[in-house]
């Protein structure tokens, strides 16, 4: 380009058949753009796909829950107009039981009895029997007055909690997901309050997920450091013996070196029996290194150590060793030309390393669900749960959510701190 | 790119007409895997394949209704008939995800009463037909236990008595019912007790005792293994697995009845299962008098008919008697109780989140 607009040259240079050159290298380059484009569209297709599109539905899904307006089509209607004081009017009652005794006939999936009784049962643990019983009683309930036959069926019918919640879940969106995913709830009066300490899980969990992530990454770099730095400055036939030991791992399926580690540290296993043996510890006090948080870290660190390892390598893999030798002959010592020469320039594989492993380590799911135990799980499990288990789709989408916000608050700061351009994988 | 798009349909279609056509002629049912689908083919499948020509895919799940779930409310559902839990076939009968089932239709039993007279109670539900009674109880190792032998629910929670780890289920179901019988309070009351708030924490206060010791399990499989490894001293466990180790692996395990908690199994068809007919055949086939008594041959579990208990008889291997290792064999019914699926459908989320958070402490 620098040659076209070259001093003294004519304004406009034209190819042969009399179009501006500009416009002739643009269509070129354009048609260089498309085939780039064509190159990458599977690839962006996929992202749509498997990435983009699956995360939206999960934002939305923790916020969009349509069950009462579904269920009860008309009394989420005319509930909306109730002022919150005593019971809602005896028109509303009827609206409800109408509604109901049509409900309890549907058979369409996400539009039954069941499914508003677990929605409210989210709201008021241990209400969900008061609507499947009286569902299958309400078609019996004709004529007026409809407020005293619903209570008669059930004296919970009398409780304001039951019909405040019903007001409040008559809308299609809701905020109670992301309340409950932060161990928060609606109280009788519609108050936001905290749950009951004995209920409280998911903030301890959460917070318990970034100390132990943490903890990890920093054990990670503390092993990988090293073994990086022999594998950069061994010789060729030593360091490549080395890093096949590094790899050979990483090659190998998760579930079995999960499950190796089981074998290695369970109270029968191999280590126990190794120190029994040797008689450092006793037969009766055989110690517990698994199914517990220490069971968790350790088989964490292993699995993650090579996402450590390798940027590290790589960095340091570029760094000439005559920097460190010109330190020397300076006079410096080797701490000091460590610090002030060597470390700094690993500084972006440690920044790739640290970032690569800890958010790995904030998602990690498999391993603290085989060897965690009671007090080695962490947040991905508890979704799993809500995913799998209890069905509740939204409370788990809403965790997923606060954790995919937490992971990009750490990318932000990690990029205000050391920069994303910095970093290194190789 | 269009001709891109059209590649990728018509292979995306391929793959949809190929399942569908391998499911010609066939059935595809799911059930818990291990021990217990190998007694379902042995018993159910290979019989009726033999009379009707008909193959049946065996596939394994780990329970739960969160798959099928996903498969209805996909439109895409590739299981005929699945092996449920009583409070998932409630739930998912209520949330509309199971077909309903008229029992009315169902053959009458060998003695010719009607299939509604024969089924024990509780076991014919609006979407699902029971086959199998099945059982949480605990089991201990009988080398390792020591002379004195532990008898009740309360022995498992005396951890002065019997020194070691309790393997135990984590989740909060049948653990509070657990507690609570060896805190003193008697099977059949269990339920009623737990209506009362207080006796809720009294459950959790009894559990701390053992959580110290406690080494939490959560597939069927892993009692028997945490047994066999010497990694617990005693665990819950599903009786039929426990059976089958001493039975099938010689293991010297023993089972205490006392305090059972036990539940049933029964078959349900998706909503918009793919060989509906020919899976509501299988249904029917399968819970015959004859062919639940032939499963009792091959796992510890108890025929749902009344009809079919005369008819159970020893173990595949002709020696060990079936009768006395049923969950409802009177001897061990003595204490006991049934899952109450209403409390816990009722109450399961809220107590998940205690436990959760209890576990964590």
């Amino acid at each position: 380009m620098t040659d076209v607009a070259a001093p003294g040259a004519p304004e406009n240079i034209t190819t042969s058949d009399g179009v501006p050159l500009k416009v002739s290298l643009a269509r070129a380059t354009r048609r260089q753009r498309m085939q780039a484009l064509l190159l990458v569209l599977p690839l962006l297709l996929f992202l749509l796909v498997a990435f983009v599109l699956p995360i939206g539905e999960m934002l939305f899904r923790s916020i969009y829950s349509p069950i009462g307006p579904d269920v009860l089509p008309n009394f989420s209607k005319v509930i909306q107009e109730w002022d919150g004081e005593d019971l809602p009017p005896e028109s509303t009652f009827e609206v409800f039981v109408k509604d109901m005794t049509a409900a309890r006939e549907s058979n369409e999936i996400g539009k039954t009895v069941g499914n508003l009784a677990t929605r409210v049962n989210y709201e008021i643990p241990g209400s969900r029997g008061l609507f499947t019983k009286s569902a299958r009683k309400v078609k019996n309930i004709t004529e007026g007055p409809y407020k005293e036959a619903l209570i008669g069926l059930d004296k919970r019918w009398e409780d304001q909690h039951i019909w405040r919640t019903l007001q409040r879940i008559s809308s299609n969106y809701t905020m109670s997901f992301y309340l409950a995913a932060t161990d928060r709830k609606y109280d009788e009066n519609n108050d936001i309050v905290m749950a009951d300490p004995l209920y409280q899980i998911y903030l301890p969990i959460m917070g318990k997920t970034l100390w132990l992530s943490a903890l990890i990454t920093f054990i990670c770099l503390l092993v990988a450091y090293p073994v990086s730095y022999l594998l950069a400055t061994l010789p060729l036939r030593t360091s490549n013996l080395l890093m096949i030991m590094v790899l050979l791992p990483f090659w190998t399926s998760l579930l079995v070196r999960t499950t190796a580690w089981i074998a290695m540290l369970q109270t029968e296993g191999i280590v126990n029996n190794i120190l029994v043996f040797t008689r450092v510890i006793s037969e009766e006090s055989r110690i517990q290194m698994i199914y517990n948080q220490t069971g968790t870290i350790v088989a964490m660190v292993h699995i993650l150590l090579p996402f450590m390892i390798l940027p590290l390598y790589s960095v340091m893999k570029t760094i000439p060793p005559y920097y460190m030798r010109a330190a020397r002959s300076l006079g410096a010592t080797g701490t000091y030309s460590f610090v002030k020469v060597y470390f700094p320039q690993t500084i972006p594989g440690i920044a790739a390393g640290t970032l690569l492993v800890f958010i790995l380590a904030i998602g990690y799911y498999i391993t603290p669900a085989l060897v965690g135990g009671s007090d080695g799980l962490l947040i991905s499990n508890l979704i799993a749960d809500h995913i799998k288990k209890t069905l509740n789709w939204s409370l788990g989408s809403a965790l997923g959510a606060i954790l995919l916000a937490i992971v990009l608050i750490f990318y932000w700061i990690y990029n205000k701190l050391v920069g994303v351009d910095n970093l290194k994988f190789g | 790119m269009k001709k891109f798009l059209t590649t990728s349909l018509s292979v995306l279609a391929l793959g949809a007409v190929s399942t569908a056509a391998s499911a010609e002629g066939s059935l595809t049912a799911v059930s818990w895997g291990g021990a217990y689908t190998k007694s379902q083919v042995k018993a159910y499948h290979e019989p009726f394949t033999a009379k009707t020509g008909i193959k049946i895919n065996s596939v394994d799940y780990s329970g739960g209704i969160a798959e099928v779930k996903a498969q209805v409310e996909a439109g895409n559902v590739s299981w005929d008939i699945v092996d449920v839990e009583l409070s998932d076939a409630v739930r998912g009968c209520d949330e509309g995800i199971f077909e309903k089932i008229d029992a009315s239709t169902l053959p009458a039993g060998a003695d010719g009463k009607p299939a509604q007279e024969d089924f024990l109670p509780g076991t014919l539900h609006e979407c699902a037909v029971a086959n199998i009674v099945w059982s949480t109880i605990y089991a201990y190792d009988d080398t390792k236990i020591g002379d004195k032998k532990p008898t009740t629910m309360a022995d498992f929670f005396d951890t002065k008595t019997w020194e070691g780890k309790r393997g135990l289920r984590k989740g909060p179901k049948p653990n509070l019912e657990f507690a609570l019988i060896a805190d003193g309070v008697a099977a059949a009351d269990v339920y009623e007790e737990l209506a009362k708030p207080e006796s809720i924490d009294r459950a959790f206060a009894k559990l701390d005792t053992i959580k110290a010791s406690a080494v939490w399990w959560e597939a069927g499989a892993q009692p028997p293994q945490l047994l066999a490894d010497g990694e617990v001293l005693m665990t819950t466990a599903y009786n039929g697995r426990i059976f089958n180790a001493v039975a099938a692996e010689n293991k010297p395990f023993v089972i205490v009845w006392d305090g059972q908690v036990w539940d049933i199994d029964l078959w349900a068809i998706p909503k918009g299962a793919p060989n509906m007919d020919k899976a509501m055949e299988f249904l029917k086939f399968s819970t015959e008098t004859q062919q639940l008594a032939n499963q009792a041959k091959y796992i510890a579990y108890g025929p749902a008919r009344m009809s079919s208990a005369p008819l159970v008889g020893k173990y595949e291997d002709g020696k060990i008697d079936m009768g006395p290792q049923m969950p409802t064999a009177a001897a061990n019914l003595a204490n006991a109780v049934q899952n109450d699926f209403e409390w816990w459908a009722d109450n399961q989320d809220a107590l998940n989140e205690r436990f959760n958070a209890w576990l964590a402490q």
